[in-house]
């Protein structure tokens, strides 16, 4: 009985693997004819997954405390959930018209989001490990998931070597901590860093954790590979890579800080300062020069990282919801606004150039409308939910007294805003390229939703804003 | 007692020496070959210890799997080391230095190794249980929730070299065993009259 009542704490977990193999099973034995019906099968899986996530309850360490289900990890793993559904329902007109839908996407995705949701609910430094290198190694697959193309190729090349380099420093970094603490569980480790403070060897075991953590979530100075990678995955993986990954790896980040290193904090805080004003910094400003609009977005989610970094900086449970509450915006954003980019098809070809972007309100009205409102979220303009997502991180850093960094951070986002804005500029006042291709019906309702998210949000934060409270509230 | 201590000399006096003839010997193939070796006789070396599981997944993986794979870039990829030792006498004093360098941080390190009285060395004590039973048994209960995902891993490494890089090519001639067995002799053959006199055509 017990065992059984253990085993449904990871029922989300275990239904993506075995629906993952399943699919993988069902794709070979009916000779890859089937590629949609797998992709829709894939979205239920998903969904099903959620919804296992949604009904569970309180507190459960699993596996001598590798494994914990919290309220911190149940909402980080709806919203990992939510942004891999939305993604690979995206990815279905995008398949379609490349020709056939190879059944291996949806299996990846699968597998990735389930090293996603045990990256969340890691507790322990191999837990955290195992999950980490199971969703980047499906994740290197996708990027290059496009293999006749070079650009592809290339981009999943420098994910994978990159990834690599990442993955041995944060091992570096384990292996640091393990030998200073002798423990690899989170609530041991915290145990004997509070009785032995800040030793030398425990901080550069935490930096080299920290870079690793950096690069997943693609903070700077770690960030190089996001450009490349962004532009040259193909535009669904693109939209899968913004809105699941960073969450997961976000939620790996406070939960290893808040659970292994409370006693340190001051310590960790400097680094996550740091990362959050460079990031925050390089995304605003090397935005500017940008074309191609993937590339824009690569360098949008790296600003957006630090806006979300700044909440951790600020190391209370305040913090920690402004991160959730932040996350939780910025994946309907990026979402809706992958939409869009996926919209722009002319005579059955991507176009990825911004300026192809010309007299959009004049062509297609409502698509502009909708993409102008994610804009100005994005930059932060009140009052859409872009804004609040802001307003609640730099409150918090406000709280903890870290004047400067509210201050830069608000700053930033000033020059942020005014890439954002060239695009609504381009949209609405200047002479009209050629009209796109109708938007499917599938991109339609995303952003549809995502759209009325943003603009409503106003309206009733309280949902969001309870969720994120209780579950940063378990962390503490 | 004598004959463990043989052994022990027997292995590891070989290991040293085939570890040497891996860097000393001119023919890369045979430098793998001696590899090989060395890593036999690490295995024999383990078996010593009574770490029977380690020295079977020495032999399975490196052996098996990592040195093969090893010998046959080897061979097919026809690297000129020749050429590769040309300027070996050119970058031998920056290379000496370095190596000076190590050969005294090294000697610094094991000049200040002090164990901990309390961690004599021992070797696993066996009650009854093999360590390959024992690593079973932890590695199936307390970690199996590690061990499981690592399967998934390799599984997601098996579908994306497949994704990546398998083409189907069409008109390829492939045998089929049902074709080919369920051919009649109404389909495989014709039996023609000829009238005398007068040919095929």
């Amino acid at each position: 009985m017990l065992q059984s009542l253990q085993l449904a704490v990871m029922a989300p977990e275990l239904t993506l693997a075995i629906g993952a193999m399943v699919l993988l099973m069902l794709g070979v034995a009916t000779r890859k004819e089937h590629g949609e019906l797998l992709l829709w099968l894939g979205v239920l899986i998903l969904v099903a997954a959620g919804v296992l996530v949604a009904t569970g309850h309180g507190t459960t360490p699993l596996f001598g405390g590798s494994f914990i289900v919290d309220p911190f990890a149940r909402a980080m793993k709806l919203l990992t959930l939510t942004g891999a559904a939305v993604a690979l329902l995206m990815s279905y007109d995008y398949w379609r018209e490349q020709g056939r839908i190879k059944f291996e996407f949806p299996v990846l995705v699968l597998l990735a989001t389930t090293g996603m949701l045990m990256m969340i609910s890691a507790h322990d430094l191999i837990a955290l490990y195992v999950g980490l290198e199971l969703q980047s190694l499906a994740l290197y697959v996708v990027a290059a998931f496009d293999r006749d193309s070079a650009r592809s190729s290339e981009a999943g090349l420098k994910y994978f070597v990159l990834g690599a380099l990442s993955s041995g420093m944060l091992l570096y970094g384990a292996s640091l901590v393990y030998g200073f603490t002798g423990a690899t569980e989170f609530g041991h480790i915290a145990a004997i860093v509070h009785d032995s403070g800040a030793t030398l060897g425990l901080i550069f075991g935490l930096v080299f954790l920290m870079a690793g953590f950096a690069f997943k979530i693609s903070a700077v100075p770690f960030h190089m590979w996001t450009p490349d990678v962004y532009e040259g995955a193909p535009t669904p993986v693109t939209a899968f890579f913004a809105a699941a990954p960073k969450l997961a790896a976000m939620a790996l980040t406070v939960r290893t800080l808040f659970a292994a290193f409370p006693a340190i904090a001051p310590e960790w805080q400097q680094i996550v300062t740091f990362l959050a004003i460079a990031s925050m910094a390089l995304g605003a400003f090397a935005a500017i020069g940008q074309k191609n609009i993937k590339r824009l977005m690569a360098y949008s989610s790296i600003s957006h990282m630090g806006y979300a970094l700044v909440g951790l900086a600020a190391g209370s449970a305040e913090g920690v919801q402004g991160v959730i509450i932040y996350l939780a915006i910025y994946l309907a954003m990026t979402l809706g606004t992958f939409a869009c980019i996926l919209a722009m098809r002319r005579s059955g070809r991507m176009v990825e150039d911004i300026d192809q972007l010309a007299g959009l309100s004049r062509t297609s009205p409502l698509m502009a409308f909708m993409l102008a409102m994610l804009l100005f979220s994005l930059a932060g303009i009140p009052p859409l939910a872009g804004f609040f997502a802001k307003f609640y991180v730099f409150l918090a850093a406000i709280h903890a007294g870290l004047y400067g960094l509210a201050v830069t951070g608000v700053l930033l986002s000033v020059v942020g805003a005014y890439y954002y804005l060239r695009i609504v500029k381009l949209m609405y006042f200047d002479a009209p390229a050629e009209r796109f291709e109708p938007m499917p019906g599938t991109l339609a309702a995303v952003l549809g939703v995502t759209g009325a998210f943003t603009l409503l949000f106003f309206v009733a934060p309280a949902p969001l804003v309870t969720i994120a409270d209780t579950a940063a509230r378990s962390l503490f | 007692m004598t004959l463990p201590a043989l052994f022990f000399y027997l292995f590891a006096g070989l290991c040293v020496a085939s570890g040497f003839m891996v860097i000393a010997v001119k023919n890369p193939v045979h430098a793998v070959l001696f590899l090989i070796l060395a890593f036999f006789n690490a295995a024999g070396l383990f078996v010593l210890l009574g770490a029977e599981f380690l020295a079977m997944i020495l032999i399975v993986v490196y052996v098996g799997a990592i040195l093969v794979l090893f010998l046959f870039v080897v061979m097919m990829l026809d690297v000129d080391f020749a050429e590769l030792k040309a300027g070996f006498l050119k970058f031998l004093p920056v290379g000496a230095t370095i190596g000076i360098l190590f050969l005294v941080e090294l000697l610094f390190v094991l000049g200040a190794w002090v164990t901990a009285p309390a961690i004599a060395p021992q070797a696993p004590t066996a009650q009854g249980v093999s360590n390959t039973a024992a690593l079973g048994r932890i590695l199936y209960t307390n970690y199996v929730y590690l061990f499981e995902p690592a399967g998934l891993i390799l599984l997601v490494a098996m579908v994306g070299a497949i994704v990546l890089t398998l083409r189907h090519r069409e008109g390829v001639k492939r045998q089929s065993v049902a074709a080919q067995i369920a051919r009649t002799r109404q389909t495989g053959m014709e039996v023609v009259k000829i009238e005398s006199g007068r040919g095929l055509s």
